[in-house]
């Protein structure tokens, strides 16, 4: 199947090779595949794939990989917007939502 | 962010008895006598009812309260040595994870995500480092392993910092694959999992799945676009008129119907055929390949021109902002991409509404007047 990847140039995740310990956490949550690991460090394969769910950031012991992580979700991002606040898929006003 | 803070929190449940509902939960078949008291043992089969009720959830509100009660459960006859699995308290992951785990010994420790799926409630932080610890402790799970390993959903890992739960509690976090199907291949093989185990995909059958949720909130707002449309091509100096009702109000309703259709049924199911990246083109586009059809089939023969730009400016946008939508149910989709398909999108989708709304308005105006005719 022709492989789904969305827009080019978007994404906000920024590695810092530098900090890296190999432990290759982030090789293992990425859903997309973007880390590899070679000579015992993590490289980015391809970022456009990285869909910023924000796994690789909250498992990197070393804080080298950020990622401006969220809900990608049109109807979250402008309930976001008319309230001023940060995206949020609670579409259910009763909370508890679960639309995504 | 992901200091140690959460450490003094207290447990979130007692551990000691199980929890009062936990009789109504069908799915537990006896209890396990182990050191710290009962735990209750579920059944790795789903009855007809269960599956009913998957369906359900599928396309209705029903998923928004399908939960289990929180806490530890048993699979099979779990040893010392057995794995010990996480899953959250929405009964539909649950519920695949133990038919997943059908002739395995193994403890599943559920989370309180609200009744979530691992990968939203994660997202959402309900699966959280925090809240898994906290389950550590309450379900005094170390007491009856003698290894120190706790198996993730890997969708899981946006919530849960592995090395905070190791430091707080001792238990390495082994990810598991995406899928609940391939957990038994991946305990066989020694916890490892293969790169397609760890990559989620979005096959047409999962796009399929998620389209009536799609489908049923627009055809909840159909009335309200549908009642208006009806009103304003048969009204007539006269009052409103059944037949230009009918002859011109229907039309549109068609229209309205097949934009509906094209953004959130064709465009999710035709996903990578569509050739654009961005999910407001790929609506877009169907809107305008429904309305060529329309207009190919003839449904705009009785339309005046006015009310015809309209609808040329206006359903494929409709369709567009549906597909839009869409977004949030998929799985590789990121919030920045949205965020600028939005910048750009919605003063778009804006200045067509007025448009379309001032051509219609326009038209109505002279129809009333008399000077069409």
């Amino acid at each position: 199947m022709k492989r789904l990847t969305y827009l080019k140039d978007v994404a906000t995740l920024l590695y810092d090779q530098e900090k890296c310990t190999g432990c290759g956490r982030c090789v293992e949550v990425c859903p997309h595949r973007v880390f590899v690991m070679r000579d015992k460090r993590a490289y980015i394969v391809d970022r456009d794939l990285c869909m910023e769910c924000g796994a690789c950031m909250r498992n990197c012991s070393s804080d080298a990989i950020v990622v401006d992580s969220g809900v990608g979700c049109a109807a979250a991002i402008i309930n976001g917007m008319l309230t001023g606040g940060e995206p949020s898929c609670d579409c259910n006003p009763k909370g508890g939502g679960a639309c995504c | 962010m992901s200091q140690l803070k959460f450490i003094s929190q207290p447990a979130a449940a007692s551990s000691c008895c199980p929890p009062q509902n936990v009789k109504e939960q069908g799915f537990i078949d006896s209890h396990i006598d182990s050191t710290i008291g009962h735990v209750p043992r579920v059944r790795t089969t789903l009855t007809n009812a269960e599956i009913f009720d998957h369906l359900k959830c599928r396309v209705s509100a029903y998923r928004n309260s399908y939960t289990v009660e929180p806490g530890l459960y048993a699979v099979g006859n779990p040893t010392a040595q057995s794995e010990v699995m996480v899953s959250a308290n929405y009964k539909l992951s649950f519920d695949h994870l133990r038919r997943a785990l059908a002739g395995l010994d193994a403890w599943v420790l559920v989370l309180d995500t609200k009744g979530i799926n691992v990968w939203c409630a994660a997202g959402k932080g309900t699966f959280s480092t925090a809240e898994l610890i906290s389950r550590i402790r309450s379900s005094r799970i170390t007491e009856l392993v003698s290894h120190n390993r706790l198996i993730v959903p890997q969708l899981g890992a946006v919530g849960i910092s592995a090395h905070d739960v190791r430091q707080a509690t001792g238990l390495r976090v082994h990810y598991g694959p995406v899928l609940a199907r391939d957990i038994k291949q991946y305990i066989g093989s020694g916890l490892r999992a293969t790169d397609e185990m760890r990559t989620v995909r979005f096959t047409i059958l999962d796009r399929l799945i998620l389209t009536p949720m799609e489908i049923r909130p627009a055809m909840g707002k159909f009335p309200h676009f549908a009642i208006p449309c009806l009103i304003i091509m048969g009204l007539k100096r006269e009052g409103v008129l059944f037949s230009p009702l009918w002859h011109e109000g229907m039309p549109l309703v068609t229209m309205l119907l097949a934009a509906i259709i094209s953004g959130a049924l064709l465009t999710p199911l035709l996903l990578p055929y569509i050739p654009a990246r961005a999910f407001s083109i790929k609506g877009y586009a169907l809107g305008l390949a429904s309305m060529l059809g329309l207009h190919l089939a003839g449904l705009m023969g009785n339309l005046h021109p006015l009310v015809i730009a309209a609808s040329w400016l206006w359903f494929p946008v409709l369709s567009s902002y549906i597909a839009l939508q869409f977004t949030g149910s998929t799985t590789f989709t990121g919030m920045s991409g949205v965020k600028r398909e939005l910048k750009y999108g919605l003063p778009l989708y804006i200045a067509a509404s007025v448009i379309a709304a001032c051509l219609l308005i326009a038209y109505k105006i002279l129809d009333l007047r008399g000077s069409l005719s």
